[in-house]
């Protein structure tokens, strides 16, 4: 007798995992418990026991693969002892369809939402999306299993709650199709999913809630990039990173302590503005798994060396995925640095929760004005995109300016700051 | 009769078992509480902490494995929980956290339907008054409240008979200690001297924050603030955890109010599955405290007294498995609920909102209203 065994959902509501390492292959013999692999999900990397003692069938999922909560990833051959599967009906998919032919990461979500009551139920996240639709749960359960967005529809009930009645009129007016994925000859298509999936809910509940406003100024920061280089040579800073950034994030910090605005959080629920004592600073880190926006805590508070040593610890740990979660949260302000892929400027969208990101341009030397003359100067491109709700041209302007005016000439630091 | 609180130097844990050699350090207060304690009884603790350990790790295991939706473990914790839940006696009333598995242990509460709750089938899981020991508490603080007041009540009793003198437990972490309740908790139990004992178990970590950042002085220090006496002990070191236990409630019994606990121990393992400590805490920290396994601790008297003889570990470890695996069973075979007993047991009377949301579910669901009546 064949047994599955199913990837749980290890980590209250997960969706999916990676899977990092098999530690046992076909024909292996394992024990009540053994670990069988290793799998990566959005908290934390887990070992896999194994649920019986047997021998191993078949590995349905191979290594690197992003596996769906629910997705059979190892069957096992003719246990030896363990009668507990025999009664373990919760992870074993009902049908030999769901079981044979799974595109990993594809298939048994839309069915499992439907069947499964024994599963989590992600209705309540799901409707994140739909926040401002009145409707009870079970309605909105209705409504995802029929594929009916339910933002798109007029509620009849009180207070225009959306009620059964309306999902099911829609449902019959529309022939919501749910279309299985595959990988065709012209066209591939991969799951939304992981950080992709992250970084997508987080653009748009940026993107569209907060209006966004993005200036720029150009600015010749030669003075700045010879300071940095003076900074390398200084003892202080033996063994950190020291780039024009670490200039860029200290001018940030002048700016904000000049224009507060700039760092604090529209809180709608409450109606509040509401402005934190430290400053978290978040730097946008490309990394193999995607876009990440860790914080280094109240960054306001550091020396520069400090600084230094902070922004090159916090990106070194999000390219090797060693991030810790703390630093994912309570951010107040970022940066991101698209000089870094020779880009010169663009309109950056805030990270949502904050009122402003500051966008740093490639430094190129270039024909400039300098001293009444054309010099080649060492120039770049900062822009500032803002949520007008929180903050007007006049502050956004004024913020945007004390930066470029520390980049220009960073004595201001000290004859100001 | 009144117990004086003794005075120490609020940084000194109370310790019994030399970590070096095994031997029961002689303490003046604290030695006569384990007066009683002979090598059968050695033996017996010693077993509870390996079965604990294990039926943790089954538990953990089962969580992987999808039969739990969530597990806190205690690895770690053993001697603080195995040590002060045997302080106790069963009339006395135990107000727990979330992760006291070893307590409820002690209390005879079965394994299986400890995990229960984890496993989603249940809200509570046992009926507190059958061992004297409430369900878990998710939320941190108000049970030490609750405790505070049931300390009250046996005060009241005592009014009508002199002979009550029953106390009451409440369990909590390092974290815990930041709640409001806590304070006022301690507030209360002061002011009507109340038998009621507070056992901190200082595991150095709130899921990543560490101890350091709530408490800035021992957590001990904190009762005297508040005119509780207070105890900081080695927390895995099973015989002063149980000493220092026996002592707070000999303390309560007698009139003499509420003691608060410090059990300094670590949590081995994640704060719950849900975690993943590698990403705030460092292997060598692990190691530091591997070295000081409460486990270890006790089995060093054991060896020094000649009771840890190849038959006496056996059948430990055979106890241990037998209930790893009568747990794996039980465990997998709790059935569900009926859905609709979700409904049950909201209101002692139901509402008519409760009434139409328990409609509209049976119906989308399509459920026979009436449920199993479970
Ligand atoms: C009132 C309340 N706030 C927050 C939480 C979330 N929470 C769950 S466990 C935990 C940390 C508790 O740490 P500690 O008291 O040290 O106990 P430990 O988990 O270490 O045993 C927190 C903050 C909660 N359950 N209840
Ligand atoms: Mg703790």
């Amino acid at each position: 007798m064949m047994t599955d065994f199913a990837l749980p959902d290890l980590g209250e509501g997960l969706t999916e995992a990676e899977l990092v390492h098999w530690m046992v292959a076909p024909g292996d013999t394992v024990t009540l418990n053994q670990v069988i692999c290793e799998v990566e999900t959005a908290k934390a990397l887990v070992e896999l026991p194994s649920p019986i003692a047997g021998t191993v069938g078949r590995l349905c999922v191979e290594e690197g693969d992003t596996v769906t909560v629910g997705t059979p990833i190892i069957t096992f051959g003719a246990a030896s002892v363990a009668e507990p599967v025999e009664a373990e009906p919760v992870e074993a998919p009902e049908s030999d369809e769901g079981r044979s032919n799974v595109l990993v990461g594809y298939g048994p979500g839309e069915h499992d939402a439907r069947s499964g009551r024994k599963r989590r139920s992600h209705s309540s996240r799901a409707s994140t999306g739909s926040a401002t639709v009145s409707a009870k749960p079970p309605v909105r359960r209705l409504a995802k299993d029929r594929g009916i967005d339910i933002a798109s529809l007029v509620g009849t009930g009180p207070d225009g709650h959306v009620t059964r009645g309306d999902v099911v009129g829609a449902a019959s007016t529309s022939s919501a199709t749910v279309s299985s994925a595959t990988v065709g000859a012209d066209e591939t298509r991969v799951p939304i999913a992981g950080v992709r999936k992250r970084t997508a809910e987080a653009m748009v509940r940026s993107a569209f809630t907060a209006p966004h406003v993005t200036e720029f100024v150009t600015v010749d920061v030669t003075a700045t990039v010879e300071l940095v280089a003076k900074l390398r040579e200084h003892p202080s800073f033996a063994g950190v990173r020291v780039t024009p950034l670490l200039l860029v994030a200290k001018a940030l910090l002048f700016g904000l302590a000049r224009h507060p605005e700039l760092g604090s959080k529209w809180d709608e629920a409450a109606q509040e503005i509401v402005t934190t004592r430290a400053v978290n600073l978040g730097i946008a880190v490309a990394t193999p798994r995607g876009l990440m926006v860790p914080n280094v805590k109240d960054a306001a508070s550091l020396s520069l060396a400090r600084l230094a040593a902070e922004l090159t610890g916090l990106a070194d740990r999000a390219r090797e995925g060693k991030t810790a979660l703390a630093e994912f949260s309570g951010g107040t302000i970022s940066i991101t640095n698209i000089g870094g892929f020779g880009i010169d400027s663009g309109t950056p969208i805030i990270n949502p929760g904050e009122a402003a990101i500051l966008c740093v341009g490639a430094i190129r030397r270039q024909p400039w004005e300098y001293r009444d003359e054309i010099a080649l100067r060492s120039v770049m491109t900062l822009s500032v995109s803002f949520d007008h709700r929180l903050v007007d041209g006049f502050e956004g302007s004024g913020f945007l300016r004390d930066i470029a005016s520390v980049l220009r000439d960073p004595t201001e630091l000290i004859a100001l700051g | 009769m009144s117990i004086t609180a003794p005075q120490r130097d609020l940084f000194e844990q109370v310790a019994i078992i030399d970590p070096e050699s095994g031997e029961l350090i002689d303490d003046e207060i604290y030695s006569p509480y384990l007066a009683d304690i002979g090598d059968t009884d050695l033996r017996e603790i010693y077993r509870d902490l390996v079965v604990v350990r294990r039926l943790d790790a089954e538990a953990t295991a089962l969580q992987r494995q999808g039969q739990l939706g969530l597990w806190a473990p205690l690895a770690g914790q053993e001697a603080a929980q195995i040590g002060s839940a045997r302080g106790l006696r069963p009339s006395d009333f135990v107000f727990p956290s979330y992760r006291e598995h070893g307590v409820a242990y002690v209390r005879g509460v079965d394994p299986a339907v400890v995990l229960r709750m984890w496993r989603g089938t249940t809200l509570a899981g046992w009926n507190p008054r059958d061992v004297n020991m409430m369900t878990p508490a998710i939320v941190i603080g108000p049970h030490m409240l609750f405790a505070v007041g049931y300390g009250m009540g046996i005060l009241r009793d005592k009014t009508l008979n002199s002979a009550v003198d029953d106390i009451v437990i409440a369990y909590c972490g390092d974290g815990g200690t930041s709640q409001g309740d806590f304070s006022e908790a301690l507030g209360f139990a002061a002011s009507f001297r109340t038998p009621t004992v507070f056992f901190v178990q200082n595991n150095q970590y709130a899921i990543s924050s560490p101890v350091g950042i709530q408490a800035t002085v021992p957590i001990v220090q904190r009762a005297a603030g508040f005119g509780v006496h207070g105890i900081r002990v080695d927390g895995n070191d099973v015989l002063a955890v149980l000493a220092v236990t026996r002592h707070a409630a000999e303390r309560a019994r007698a009139g003499d109010g509420p003691t608060l606990i410090e059990a300094v121990t670590y949590r081995m393992g994640p704060h719950t599955t849900s975690d993943d400590p590698t990403r705030y805490r460092d292997a060598a920290e692990l190691e530091f405290w591997r070295q000081r396994d409460p486990i270890d601790r006790l089995r060093l008297v054991l060896d020094r007294r000649g009771l840890a003889d190849q038959e006496f570990l056996a059948s430990v470890d055979e106890t241990a498995d037998r209930y790893a695996a009568e747990v794996r069973e039980a465990c997998i075979a709790t059935p569900d609920p009926d859905p609709i007993s979700l409904f049950d047991n909201v209101y002692a009377t139901e509402t008519a909102l409760l009434a139409e949301e328990r409609t509209d579910f049976a119906d989308l669901h399509g459920l026979d209203l009436q449920g199993s009546g479970e």
